[in-house]
């Protein structure tokens, strides 16, 4: 069988039409399209059209609202940034503990460097709260940046009614869409939303191009300056084949937005349901009822998620875990700890994120696959006799020291 | 994913020795489930000989944790507990073709739990002081922990100081922001609640204040803190000789395990600090390999 791949958050496959699309980029129509000669203007015209394609996918109102960046990272710094350079009066920024790391890590550098950062807490099922979230928009908010889809779970914020109460407060408002984008529909110029970052290669586009949305009228400072291009707001000659490749990867993505929330979405379920109903003491992480429809996070007791993935691998299974053996660090992932998943669960979490290329046999494989994986790794497990847990694991298990 | 050696890889999906041990008449257990890595070892002892005649594990933990703890059982079944006292981390890890720098603690792991189980069968307690911090350079394996303690030992101000004992920084430059917050934490806790304490406390004997002794009083003095040191590096498979004193540079031999190893900064700046409580007085203590030529 060929290897299956279940982790569609991390990156994707490039679609081959997007792939045809950029391809002519590098050698026929290699111009600058700042040139004013033949040879530039092609080009020229082409980003036109790939942006004007993005912004249908997004449902923005100008095509000018569209500005083509590096990644979604760089995305990210360049709003909250902006929005603190552009307001220099205001020295707060709101954000979550559940952020990717684009955001966490520069929100922590921005606390180091004297700005005040108030991270929402979750509930257990990774929801905020709106009460607590409207009680902290004040005059000292230079910007509010939550996610619209979180990565490890595919939790959803309500973040166009928080963009809502933000903007009745004159505080900006930046979403990471980066998991979103292509999965769930939106209509930017319905909402209040100031800024929205995208990532290409998470919707079948090439690695290392990225978009920032930023609404017209909204106040701006660039990260990088230098000439013209994006008309100064991001310096650096376009990247062209790929924002052509993010352009058509757009169309490709929105054409598919239906199959994404129906047939996905029921292999997910089927997948989940597959694994739950074989493995005991498991369960699914997140908010199950309002989430992405192609991620589903489960979490195995007393099994470390690291061996899991290996013994996955092996079987030609790719999937990603948040225990803190993948990530180099001591603690697992801080979107569980968040939550309040205990130890006993957070080390053996599974993210399985599907695609437009996950096929129904490929769900089928993988649920046979699993629970034989998680038997055998609780069978080594001290924690773990016959057929469950050992009582009182803590006890049972008397360490010299913890 | 990590870079796994074959060993490692081949000891994880075939695990040798797993499960429980009927007959054990030794067992350590060490970690916990909150850090997502815990392992018990059993050990058969046979009372006559003092030998390991069978030894089994289970691990909760990574690929490296199951591979590690199959390693141990393999290299203790029959040895005498004498000699499996002596297998130190850095013999699971050569057992297994290496480990990557993040994934060391597992065999430190596999070596507490072996002393744990002898400790164990012998009706002694085994308690460690074990700290474990987040790693801070990759480059060369050195967490949170050890920095403060080095800094803290050494009073250091600035990155390259701790280079310079430990190594951390010394690499691709990726944790020089960790370790200068290490830095100014244990600056701020020196500096105290202000009011309370004396506004400029020495850290170390000031070296005019310490009496003076002899040349030959001095080396004496060296000689034992180093013979007091000895037994620990001896367990991780090394030893320390005093090749020269120069004013107050003190000139050491680092052997075996010690030498050449990521921890040989560290080592040297414990022997140094015990040094200056002992003499009272701020000696350096080098490497021989940093001896003038002409001395
Ligand atoms: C929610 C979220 N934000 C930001 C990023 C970073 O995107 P990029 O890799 O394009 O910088 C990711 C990718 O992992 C993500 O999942
Ligand atoms: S991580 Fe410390 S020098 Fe590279």
């Amino acid at each position: 069988m060929e290897p299956i791949y279940l982790d569609n958050n991390a990156t994707t496959r490039v679609d081959p039409a997007a792939v045809e699309a950029m391809l002519p980029f590098f050698t026929e129509h290699f111009g600058n399209a700042s040139s004013i000669h033949a040879f530039g203007s092609k080009v020229g015209q082409a980003l036109k059209q790939a942006r004007q394609q993005v912004q249908t996918l997004l449902g923005a109102e100008h095509d000018s609202e569209i500005i083509f960046t590096s990644c979604g990272t760089e995305s990210d710094s360049t709003a909250i940034l902006s929005a603190l350079r552009a307001q220099p009066e205001r020295n707060t920024v709101i954000t979550t503990v559940v952020e990717h790391p684009a955001i966490l890590s520069l929100c922590d550098w921005l606390e180091k460097e004297g700005y005040i950062v108030h991270k929402l807490k979750v509930d257990k099922k990774g929801r905020l709260d709106l009460d607590l979230y409207k009680s902290l928009l004040h005059d000292g908010v230079a910007m509010v940046s939550a996610m619209w889809a979180n990565n490890e779970t595919g939790t959803l914020f309500p973040v166009e009614k928080m963009a809502e109460l933000a903007a009745a407060k004159g505080i900006m408002f930046h979403t990471d869409a980066v998991q979103a984008v292509g999965k769930i529909p939106m209509s930017l110029k319905d909402s209040k939303i100031d800024m929205l970052s995208l990532s290409g290669h998470k919707l079948h586009a090439p690695k290392g191009i990225g978009v920032l949305y930023l609404r017209r009228g909204c106040r701006f400072r660039p990260l990088l300056r230098g000439g013209h291009q994006e008309r100064g707001r991001r310096a650096g000659t376009e990247n062209s084949p790929s924002i052509i490749a993010l352009g058509r990867a757009a169309e490709l993505a929105l054409e598919h937005l239906d199959y994404e929330n129906t047939e996905i979405k029921r292999l997910r379920d089927k997948l989940e349901k597959g694994i739950l109903a074989q493995v005991t003491h498991a369960f699914v992480t997140g908010d199950i009822t309002n989430r992405l429809p192609n991620t589903c996070n489960i979490a195995f007791e007393y099994v470390e998620g690291e061996a899991i993935l290996l013994l996955l691998n092996k079987m030609g299974i790719a999937a990603s875990s948040g225990s803190a053996c993948t990530s180099g660090s001591l603690e697992p992932s801080h979107v569980m700890r968040a939550m309040g998943i205990p130890y006993t669960a957070a080390h053996g979490t599974i993210r399985f994120s599907l695609s437009r290329y996950t096929t129904e046999a490929e769900i089928n494989h993988v649920i046979e696959a699993v629970p034989p994986i998680i038997a055998q790794l609780r069978k080594l497990s001290p924690y773990w006799k016959e057929n469950g847990p050992v009582e009182n694991p803590e006890e049972a298990f008397a360490p010299a020291y913890a | 994913m990590w870079e796994y050696s074959d060993k490692v890889r081949e000891h994880f999906f075939n695990p040798r020795n797993s499960g429980p041990l009927e007959a054990a008449n030794g067992i350590g257990d060490v970690g916990s489930i909150q850090c997502g890595d815990a392992l018990r070892l059993m050990l058969k002892v046979n009372p006559d000989t003092e030998t390991i005649e069978d030894a089994h594990f289970q691990t909760f933990g990574c690929g490296s944790a199951i591979a590690s703890s199959s390693a141990l059982t393999e290299i203790i079944k029959g040895m005498s507990l004498d000699d499996a006292l002596k297998v130190s981390n850095q013999n699971i890890a050569d057992y297994l073709d290496g480990l990557p720098p993040e994934k060391m603690h597992c065999s430190v792991m596999g070596r507490e739990a072996l002393q744990a189980a002898i400790a164990n069968y012998r009706g002694e307690k085994w308690s460690d002081d074990h700290e474990e911090g987040a790693l801070v350079c990759k480059c060369f394996a050195v967490d949170a922990v050890l920095i403060e303690d080095v800094v803290k030992a050494n009073n250091l101000n600035t990155v390259e100081e701790v280079t310079f004992y430990t190594k951390a920084g010394g690499g691709c430059a990726a944790c020089h922001e960790g370790i200068e917050e290490i830095l100014a934490k244990i600056k701020a806790e020196r500096a105290g609640p202000g009011e309370v304490s004396p506004p400029l406390k020495p850290l170390a004997p000031k070296p005019a204040a310490a009496p003076k002794l002899t040349l030959v009083q001095r080396i004496k003095k060296i000689e034992e803190v180093l013979e007091s040191i000895r037994p620990m590096l001896i367990r991780d498979h090394g030893d320390v000789d005093l090749v020269e004193v120069q004013g107050r540079n003190i000139y050491v031999n680092l052997k075996g395990a010690c030498s050449g190893c990521m921890m040989e900064a560290s080592t040297l700046g414990g022997i140094q600090q015990k040094l200056i409580e002992a003499l009272g007085e701020l000696v350096q203590v080098l490497p021989v390999s940093y001896m003038p030529a002409e001395a």
